[in-house]
């Protein structure tokens, strides 16, 4: 549990992820097609990065890559000085997806289990009920998934993500089949949970001012074919707070990014 | 477990209104049953109908009490080849629905062939299995195994493979092994499409050990409708139908019984 000082200092030394001249093509001869052309970016550890773009732009592709689900065509991606393959097999990394994927006829506690019960289970690991109770889900913990909000699923599965004490959270658009009142709660909750666990975050999405919010970078990325556009630092101070959305500063990262996207 | 003790207490004190409920729930039905009971005595007596066409419902229950030692006699036969064909039908499909699953070699060569099996209608295949296995249990058997097979057999396979590619994708990021998605995911995914097809086998069941024992046999309840038909007893004919419905209900209980057990999570709409 480092404290937010220490993301910082953190920050500032190695990567946790790396990705060099990365090129991700699917399909092969006429109906090939490039999903990421020439990627670089670092993401430094204990960092919350997010990552911004229109549809096409290959932001999921790119997490995918990281996370070994998307084979790499050209290019080199090191997770902690590792291949994905290594980094996945030793938990390196936890991946929440845009459905919360849990096994229906398994109770929430068990759901968080999960992890432990498969692929050797990894060596460390953290209370899956702690956990439960982390991301605010006490008393639930013999819910099936079907008894649960959108909501309350999407916080099982990140609980079940951090249950093999990952260093690096992968996000593919968590919360962005729920609604705004249910996303923003769960904006500000991924905040203190990345505070308390200091834990690497790559969190991908298209909303603007999800990205905004939560990001100490923003990598904006164009479409056809995936590029990098920008990586843009958030000067917004920690702990945020949603209020802090209606203030100029925030608008006016909002605005910038929105110029981003347009010229994608 | 200890869910399941968490939750005596609390349906000890609904058991009352709960069953009060349900039973507000069948009324329609037994009404409905009752009705048509008394419509058929009326139009027999109405229209003076013979008995060895259509008995009365009294007549038939009459029959029940008459034959109840020679109805008990064929039932335990029937029982037996329906059960034993439920399994073995049942078992074969289940193995080979993971072993389709596991080999798209397996099941490009023997898929064609089990739908092939299923479109020969059980009764042309009956004559044949007798020919093979002689006059006793085993075509009986055999015929009731057939005609459980092919529906499990096409759901299992559906349900094996109803998994959704994200979830795959979450037991790949976990290094999960194939062993380990089996037993872990695929299994129970595919438990409700597997208590679909369960259903729908323990009612044909019954039926494919009736056609068995239709054709060149002298026990069993098929032999009895047989029998009471060409001796125009049809109150006993009634009252064997009747017996063998019953079997398949029971069956069909049982089975929906270890469903609502086995399966407490909702399941994706199956058909």
């Amino acid at each position: 549990m480092s404290t937010p000082a220490g993301h910082r200092e953190a920050a500032a030394g190695a990567a946790a992820v790396s990705v060099e001249g990365l090129h991700v093509r699917f399909g092969t001869g006429e109906s090939a097609v490039t999903a990421l052309q020439g990627v670089d970016v670092d993401i430094a550890e204990g960092a919350l990065v997010t990552m911004l773009g229109p549809s096409g732009c290959g932001k999921s592709t790119l997490l995918r890559a990281i996370a070994d689900l998307v084979p790499v065509s050209e290019g080199r991606i090191s997770v902690h000085g590792r291949s994905p393959d290594e980094a996945r097999r030793d938990r390196d990394f936890a991946f929440v997806f845009q459905d919360a994927t849990l096994l229906p006829w398994r109770s929430a506690l068990d759901n968080v289990r999960l992890p432990l019960e498969v692929g050797g289970g990894g060596e460390s690991h953290a209370e899956p009920e702690a956990l439960l109770e982390l991301v605010g889900l006490h008393g639930r913990e013999s819910a099936l998934p079907g008894e649960l909000s959108g909501g309350m699923r999407q916080r099982v599965a990140i609980a079940r993500a951090l249950v093999s004490r990952p260093r690096i959270l992968l996000m593919d658009e968590p919360f962005g089949a729920l609604d705004e009142i249910t996303r923003d709660k769960l904006n500000e909750e991924l905040l203190r949970i990345w505070q308390e666990t200091g834990t690497t975050i790559v969190f991908v999405t298209h909303s603007i001012p999800e990205a905004a919010f939560l990001g100490q970078h923003v990598l904006v990325l164009a479409a056809h074919p995936g590029r990098v556009k920008e990586y843009l630092p958030v000067e917004l101070p920690f702990p945020r707070r949603l209020a802090m959305r209606d203030t100029l500063e925030f608008v006016r990262i909002t605005a910038h990014l929105r110029a981003l996207l347009e010229e994608c | 477990m200890s869910q399941l003790a968490k939750s005596v207490p609390r349906v000890g004190l609904q058991t009352r209104a709960a069953r009060s409920a349900r039973w507000r729930e069948r009324l329609p039905a037994v009404l409905a049953v009752l009705g048509l009971l008394g419509l058929w005595q009326l139009v027999v007596w109405g229209f003076s109908v013979p008995t060895y066409i259509a008995p009365s419902p009294g007549q038939v229950l009459l029959a029940f009490d008459e034959n109840a030692a020679i109805l008990w006699t064929n039932f335990w036969p029937t029982l037996f080849e329906a059960l034993l064909g439920f399994v073995c039908g049942n078992a074969v499909a289940i193995v080979l629905a993971v072993w389709f699953v596991h080999s798209q070699l397996a099941e490009r060569a023997f898929y064609p062939i089990a739908v092939f099996i299923n479109t020969i209608p059980i009764i042309a295949i009956a004559p044949i299995l007798v020919l093979i296995f002689g006059n006793g249990f085993a075509p009986k058997i055999v015929i009731a195994a057939l005609i459980c097979f092919f529906p499990t057999l096409v759901n299992m396979v559906r349900g094996l493979k109803a998994v959704s590619p994200a979830t795959l994708d979450l037991m790949r990021v976990l290094s999960a092994s194939n062993a380990e998605v089996f037993w872990k995911v695929r299994i129970q995914s595919s438990l409700p499409f597997l208590f679909a097809a369960l259903k729908i086998a323990s009612t044909t069941c019954v039926i494919g050990a009736i056609v068995g024992e239709w054709i060149g046999s002298n026990f069993g309840l098929g032999a009895l409708i047989i029998e009471a038909t060409y001796n125009f007893r049809a109150p006993l004919l009634y009252a064997t139908v009747f017996t063998a419905a019953l079997l398949a209900v029971s069956l069909f209980s049982l089975v929906s019984f270890a469903e609502a057990r086995l399966i407490r999570w909702k399941a994706p709409a199956v058909h």
